[in-house]
């Protein structure tokens, strides 16, 4: 579904992705993990098209077309789904209505029949159970005083109304107390399916005891420097971070004496 | 000024040709009042850049541009139009339509109303029983001698509407003035507007202008506002003119003592407007809002002179603005609040927004606070900017094209000022204006 090949991205002049090589197929759960600053945060929103970040080389392909050519609405409408670290508010713009044009633009999309406000409002209603949301925070404005928890209860609640092929969740679990991190994660495994795939960045194991990933990699300075099965993400609890850069000392040392 | 000269000696054609009928219906005072007007807009001639508050907003156009005295005559298909347009549902039983100025007995439509309640035009008014009334009030919120453009409609008194509420009446349903140019060659319109909300009563009153097509024309209007103690008056001022028109406009409120004047001005039309604002709280615990939106684009500029005054103790105004502007529309806010000496107590807000949707776009803000008393809570803010990039790329991922994610966060910015809106149909004027202009495609 997904093929990144040799990605590099900057943003203000700063290269952040330095080689990212990654194969999702459907039906699959692949978790990105590394410390903070290893560039985690901008694969998800390059995938998403985040308009700030430049790739400078590498390809990525999504159902066989070119990825980066296309806008993030393009990508959206094509079943690309961001869920975002750091949601961001949106005055004035209530969650219901931005929901439907949402929704309807990819049921366009899709050459199915849009919904009305109606209609649209009973399919509403039920997705807002998927994530134990208040209705009553849906005529509000768009992530405005809601809580860190509600912002990213909102984040799974449109990828349940959007049904994304592929989904990003970037740190979808920061931020989260316990109970909120067990009915985010059980939406998200409720939107799981064999025709779509997820790709979870996380910078704790946390997360994977609840949604269990088919494999985790580990970014590290732009590149993903290990991948493994969901093990992986056991090993990365026990000994931490540290290990990588000890590890990349090590080969810059090598590299000195060579 | 020789070019001066030339200006004045147009408009005294228009304004002798007025002046003629006037003279023999009106009474002698109006008539009087009439020429001494005439007399003070000839030596003050249309406004400069040169005087600070016209520093931004350069009205030689209006000045070069013969506009004449409409003649009485018959509505065009395309007025009625206009009109049909313009007709709130809301208030289906209680509007007055003027076509260039003069009330058209046939668009308007007035049901029964409370005893005591006069809705007229401002003519009958004069000629009838209520010219004492008028002859103490016209002039006394808004000064002949304020400017130019003030003193050219007063030298036209007639033109325009008369509102009478008597103490403790309340009009159930919004009454509609509704001012429509019609086709005629750029016709000079001089409609003045009297409400006067005696003691306790309350109503809302809806004043719009609307072009019956994309003519050049010129509209100098006023309109005297006399809230007394308790009463309360809502007022929404919708301007829709041709994008071809001139639209100079006062409104002067006097508010008494725990009266509640709540103001929503909508700009969406004309080539240049101009709006000031007055409101005198001169008697103790009266509140006011005063509050706009205006939305303008290529070609157009809109600005808007508020003055708030604080005489009393105890009273309170808020006052938020906001602009949008598209292509190379030039927008300018002023907006002044004076505290004086002796009013304690007073709370004064006020807000002046703008978001340019283009480069070529451009603001100029300038909210004032002069204040002389010491026990206060006062603030002011203006800020302009553009559509926020990091709002716009969520809507994105979420599949919404770039110009709706764009005209939804426009939407999102005036919103706050479209809920303060009670009258569903001006309410969803405003949405169509809003996301038609920007080619929306956003469902009710």
């Amino acid at each position: 579904m997904l093929e990144i090949r040799n990605l590099h991205a900057k943003i203000d002049g700063k290269e952040i992705l330095r080689g990212i090589d990654l194969s999702v197929k459907a039906g699959e759960v692949h978790a990105i993990m590394g410390p903070n600053g290893s560039g985690k945060s901008t694969l998800a929103k390059v995938v998403a098209g985040h308009p700030s970040y430049e790739v400078t080389a590498g390809e990525v392909i999504y159902d066989g077309k070119n990825l980066l050519a296309l806008d993030p609405d393009e990508r959206a409408r094509d079943g690309i789904f961001l869920a975002f670290q750091y949601p961001v508010e949106v005055p004035g713009v209530s969650n219901a209505q931005f929901l439907r044009l949402a929704y309807n633009e990819r049921r366009k999309h899709l050459g199915e029949e849009e919904l009305d406000p109606l209609e649209f409002k009973d399919l509403l209603a039920e997705r807002a159970k998927i994530v134990e949301m208040d209705a009553g925070l849906m005529s509000r404005s768009v992530n405005e005083g809601f809580s860190g928890g509600e912002k990213k209860r909102n984040e799974i609640l449109q990828m349940a109304v959007l049904e994304p092929r592929l989904a990003v969740l970037d740190e979808t679990d920061s931020g989260l107390d316990i109970d909120a991190l067990r009915v985010v994660s059980a939406g998200v495994n409720r939107l799981r399916r064999p025709d779509n795939a997820i790709l979870l960045v996380t910078h704790y194991q946390r997360l994977l005891n609840y949604i269990v990933p088919d494999f985790v990699h580990v970014l590290y300075k732009g590149r993903i420097v290990r991948s493994g099965g969901k093990e992986l993400a056991l090993e990365l609890e026990e000994k931490g971070y540290d290990w990588l850069r000890d590890e990349a000392k090590r080969s810059e040392q090598s590299a000195v004496t060579v | 000024m020789a070019t001066a000269t030339k200006e004045k000696s147009e408009y005294r054609e228009a304004w002798e040709e007025s002046q003629r009928r006037a003279a023999t219906v009106l009474p002698a005072w109006a008539a009087r009042r009439r020429a001494a007007a005439f007399e003070t807009f000839e030596r003050l001639g249309f406004p400069t850049t040169d005087q600070e508050d016209w520093k931004y907003t350069n009205v030689a156009p209006i000045a070069r541009s013969p506009f004449a005295a409409p003649r009485g005559r018959s509505l065009t298909a395309g007025e009625a139009g206009a009109v049909a347009q313009s007709l709130y549902a809301e208030a289906g039983r209680s509007r007055l339509v003027f076509v260039n100025g003069y009330l058209s007995a046939s668009l308007s439509s007035l049901g029964a109303l409370p005893a005591g309640v006069v809705v007229s035009s401002l003519w009958d008014a004069l000629c009838g029983g209520r010219a004492e009334m008028l002859r103490e009030r016209v002039g006394s919120a808004a000064a002949a001698d304020a400017d130019g453009f003030a003193a050219l409609n007063a030298a036209h008194l007639g033109e325009g509407a008369f509102v009478y509420l008597p103490e403790g009446v309340r009009l159930e349903a919004p009454l509609h003035l509704s001012f429509v140019a019609g086709d005629e060659d750029a016709p000079l319109v001089n409609p003045r507007v009297v409400l006067v909300a005696e003691r306790d009563s309350s109503a809302t009153i809806i004043e719009s202008y609307e072009a019956s097509r994309d003519s050049a024309y010129f509209t100098n209007a006023v309109v005297e506002v006399f809230v007394g103690d308790g009463a309360r008056l809502t007022h929404y001022k919708v301007q829709r003119e041709s994008e071809q028109a001139y639209h100079v406009a006062t409104t002067a409120a006097e508010i008494g003592r725990g009266g509640v004047y709540d103001l929503t001005t909508i700009t969406l039309g004309a080539r240049l407007s101009r709006h000031g604002v007055s409101v005198r709280m001169a008697r103790e615990g009266a509140e006011c809002w005063v509050d706009g939106l205006y939305l303008v684009g290529a070609g157009q500029h809109a600005d808007t002179h508020s003055a708030i005054d604080h005489v009393a103790p105890r009273c309170t105004s808020h006052q938020i603005y906001k602009g949008i502007l598209d292509g190379d529309a030039r927008a300018v806010f002023n907006g002044k609040v004076f505290v004086h000496p002796g009013a304690q107590a007073t709370d004064a807000q006020q807000t002046n927004k703008n978001l340019l949707l283009s480069p070529d776009a451009r603001v100029d803000t300038k909210p004032q606070l002069e204040i002389f008393a010491d026990d206060v809570k006062c603030s002011h803010g203006a800020t302009v900017g553009q559509l926020d990039e990091e709002e716009l790329f969520y809507l994105k991922s979420r599949g919404l094209h770039d110009e709706l994610a764009r005209n939804l966060l426009t939407y999102g910015f005036a919103e706050e000022l479209i809920e303060k809106i009670k009258i569903e149909s001006i309410k969803r004027q405003l949405d169509e204006a809003i996301l038609n202009r920007l080619h929306a495609r956003l469902e009710a």
